[in-house]
């Protein structure tokens, strides 16, 4: 190596420094490239690559750059502020990612949330469901270089957020599913709209189809791009779309139902490529199937009158203004009961199909008003491994695509 | 299958090296003796076990120990599919190493790593154990264990 040996943040004669990231030479042909973590593509994540020429060897994904320590600070918490704490990971798809530990809680209880709850937190599941898987469209088709694909998901998105918006009083971490059930009914005039964005979707999916998923250009890209074998798949624990894409049948909602999804009729598609491509075709499937299941949740909400959402052992406490407000307004303000809380002790474990795949949540309690322990490993935690034993072996140009095409969330992965 | 039925598979398969089996809810924890624990995985994973989902370790200051669990279930084996066995040990707290299960389960290669950056446990074995998402002088303070306490700051009196 000629030039001066470089330290950080010196840069040396071999060394290229761009906005986002540098490189510095290890050896003979060999480069050691810094992508983010303020790199546009990569979100608040750094991938640590080494390439000969322009084939990846080694890569190296460090993460933890949004790391806010929620085992800790759930463990100095009451049980009911574990809610807001933990749909941090994954603002937009809050409801998927706190309903494992809800249900967990309600294990340790003894409780279970009344049906019509249930609906409702499904109805709300896959709401966030889709909204999330949008929100990754989006994301990849900026990193393809496909700027309408940006702006049409994120556009439609909306559609998904304001109902999400209408029905919990929030954009985003909406704290929905509490201990024993739901915080508000549906408002009047709610399933008509809903079905009024339903066929909105289905007819915008096919745009997306034409325009993007069809595109010749975008399949020379993604196509055989970031294989992964059905075998790899299972043996890295990976998790999710990606995991179905490799020809895996494997979703919660399917091996083991939570909520109402047994009563509702829906299919978990499955395609064998296990590339890019297949990754993308695998959520566009998956929104049709989710769009399935909102129709029916809207015919039984239609069909069902309102009934309690919250379970009797937490509704029977509330007092009688609390009461007036949930049959004036639907909506169950939080009683008093739940900062006091105590669960008694146990151990629960809960998972659920969050949009980026299964969560899981070990909980642990020894009676008193906070957790002993809670254990998250999200979906964006267990897919992360795909980047150090996939990207091996592509080119640079892969890199965003396969980074996309896994739809890898980094403050769910850091928690 | 029932979640009975997986149990006596599982006591059928490890015969006499179980210590001991609690039953949680949706769970059930296997325990076995550290020295074990390599041999043990391996026998689960003939069973159909082929991914874990987490290792979660829990700090027991009053007793003296953390235990190690690995979550582990199937993605091949639809059955089994449903059911979570916690394949765990216990050990004193002042232990230094255990063996690591990457050469069993991949998928352990990133979550042995958190582990022993907020117990501070190191597992031999392990091809790159560095710290996962903490820098290394947080690590070195093992925020997971229970004496290590969060202070948090206010500007109000308390």
């Amino acid at each position: 190596m000629s030039g001066f040996v470089s330290t950080r943040g010196q840069v040396g004669f071999n060394d290229l420094k761009i906005p986002g990231a540098w490189s510095r030479k290890i050896g003979k042909d060999l480069y050691e490239v810094f992508i983010g973590p303020q790199h546009p593509g990569s979100g608040h994540m750094r991938i640590i690559i080494r390439i000969d020429g322009d084939v990846i060897v080694e890569a190296d994904p460090d993460m933890g750059y949004v790391h806010r320590t929620m085992e800790k600070l759930g463990e100095g918490r009451e049980w009911i502020k574990g809610i807001p704490l933990y749909e941090r990971m994954a603002i937009h798809d809050a409801c998927n990612v706190t309903l494992p530990y809800v249900r967990a809680v309600e294990q340790l209880l003894g409780i279970e949330a009344p049906l019509r709850a249930k609906y409702l937190r499904v109805l709300l599941c896959e709401i966030n469901r889709i909204a999330a898987y949008l929100y990754g469209f989006g994301i990849f088709g900026v990193f393809v270089g496909h700027s309408t694909m940006y702006m049409w998901p994120f556009g439609d998105r909306e559609v998904w957020i304001e109902l999400a918006d209408w029905l919990t009083g929030a954009r985003l971490t909406h704290s929905y599913p509490v201990f024993g059930g739901v915080r508000r009914d549906v408002p009047a005039d709610f399933t008509n709209q809903l079905r009024k964005a339903i066929r909105y979707m289905r007819k915008r999916l096919e745009e997306y189809r034409k325009i993007y998923v069809d595109n010749p250009v975008i399949r020379a890209r993604l196509e055989d791009v970031g294989v992964i074998p059905k075998n790899l798949a299972i043996e890295l624990g990976i998790t999710g779309p990606n995991l179905r894409a490799s020809g895996v049948l494997y979703d919660v909602r399917y091996n083991d139902p939570y909520e109402v999804y047994d009563e509702l009729d829906f299919e978990i598609p499955v395609f064998q490529e296990g590339d890019a491509l297949a990754r993308v075709w695998q959520r566009v499937e998956e929104i049709k199937q989710s769009l399935r299941i909102l129709e029916q949740v809207a015919d039984w909400l239609d069909k069902h009158p309102r009934e309690p959402i919250l379970h009797d052992r937490f509704w029977k406490t509330a007092p009688p203004l609390h009461k007036k407000i949930f049959e004036t307004e639907g909506r169950a303000k939080l009683v008093p009961l739940y900062a006091l809380l105590k669960v008694p002790k146990g151990k629960a474990y809960a998972k659920a199909e969050t949009a980026r795949g299964e969560i899981t949540y070990y909980v642990e309690s020894d009676g008193g008003q906070k957790p002993y322990r809670v254990r998250i490993v999200s979906a964006s935690a267990r897919n992360a491994i795909v980047f150090k034993y996939i990207l091996p072996g592509h080119r640079v140009m892969d890199l965003p695509t396969i980074y996309g095409s896994i739809d890898y969330f980094p403050p769910e992965a850091d928690r | 299958m029932s979640s009975s039925e997986v149990i006596e598979k599982i006591k059928e398969a490890l015969g006499d090296i179980i210590e001991s089996i609690e039953e949680g809810k949706g769970v059930v924890h296997v325990f076995v003796p550290v020295d074990k624990i390599v041999e043990a995985a391996r026998k689960l994973k003939e069973l159909g076990f082929d991914h874990i989902k987490d290792v979660t370790a829990i700090d027991y200051p009053k007793e003296n120990v953390i235990k190690i669990i690995y979550h582990a279930s199937s993605y091949g084996n639809v059955e089994l599919s449903k059911y979570i066995v916690g394949l765990g040990y216990s050990i004193p707290r002042d232990t230094e190493r255990v063996p690591s299960l990457y050469s069993v389960w991949t998928t352990a290669d990133f979550q042995e790593r958190e582990v022993y950056e907020a117990f501070g446990i190191v597992f031999e074995g392990h091809p790159d154990l560095r710290p996962l998402l903490l820098s290394p002088p947080v690590a070195e303070l093992k925020p997971l264990r229970k004496d290590f306490v969060v202070k948090e700051e206010t500007i109000f009196r308390k």
